[in-house]
């Protein structure tokens, strides 16, 4: 009987690298890490109210049509900032280096949602770090 | 005067190691991948200039309100009574509970205070509006 040459009994490793790549790539494609992103705000505690300087309160109105009413004066979205800058610089800063003004922005029922935030946005952008959310009328 | 010279240096770069390095790699990935299962509602979130990122997810709860009102918490369709009891309950499991509210751009402001209110009677005062960068 001829004896079989032997065979080698080992496993080709050379393409391992590329298959794990592969794998890696698959999962550098499907990972998501997706952070949440937003305007973190700070609702008010019940019963916590407390008063203060209504020199230092602007108050900032939304109707149902998103337009928008500074402190009794018509402003068109694009001057919100401008506005709210100016008068923020007018009332100073407070002991703890903030904006001494606090916006409170009042909307309607009505109002969407996309101008309340669109507001806020110019508001933050301002910077103001004051701002309180106030009820909508019924 | 006679220079000897040097055996030359091997400039190889071992790639012995390379699979254990590409599977660390891969099973980082492996472990960060998640799954998405559920989406929420249908919505398109404002988008706003001073969108800011939010520092852990742990902390982080859920609301959903898309054009027609509907609400939702953890893939679940709820009414705005059953907001309180399901906030206050994650609140109490976590007392650094923000609660990022995933609204629609069209919902009208009326429906956002209302669950603005359930979510002070709930305690949970951390808010997040969800926006996209513009």
């Amino acid at each position: 009987m001829i004896k079989k040459k032997k065979e080698d009994p080992e496993i080709p490793t050379a393409s391992l690298p590329d298959i794990v790549f592969m794998l890696l790539i698959f999962f550098l494609v499907t990972t998501t890490i997706d952070m949440d992103k937003g305007i973190p705000m700070q609702l008010p505690d019940r019963g916590g109210e407390f008063k203060v300087n209504p020199e230092n309160i602007s108050n900032v109105l939304i109707n149902a049509q998103g337009d928008v009413l500074i402190d009794d004066e018509i402003v068109e979205v694009a001057q919100i900032r401008d506005n709210i800058r100016t008068k923020l610089q007018s009332r100073g800063l407070d002991s703890d280096g903030k904006p001494k003004l606090i916006v409170s922005i009042k909307t309607q029922r009505e109002t969407p949602y996309n101008a309340y935030i669109r507001v806020l946005d110019e508001c933050k952008r301002a910077g103001a770090t004051k701002i309180s959310i106030a009820e909508p009328d019924k | 005067m006679q220079f000897t010279k040097k055996t030359a240096a091997s400039s190889d770069i071992p790639t012995a190691s390379l699979p254990d390095i590409i599977f660390m790699l891969l099973i980082f990935f492996m472990v960060v991948t998640v799954f998405k299962e559920f989406r929420g509602l249908p919505i398109q979130v404002p988008a706003a200039a001073t969108t800011e990122k939010l520092e852990s997810k742990r902390n982080v709860a859920y609301l959903w309100m898309d054009k027609l009102g509907r609400l939702s918490i953890d893939d679940k369709l709820i009414g705005l009574e059953d907001v309180e009891p399901m906030l206050a309950e994650k609140f109490a499991g976590n007392r650094r509970l923000i609660v990022s509210l995933k609204i629609d751009k069209d919902v009208e402001m009326g429906k956002v205070n209302d669950v603005q209110e359930k979510m002070r009677d709930a305690y949970t005062l951390r808010v997040n509006y969800a926006t996209r960068f513009k």
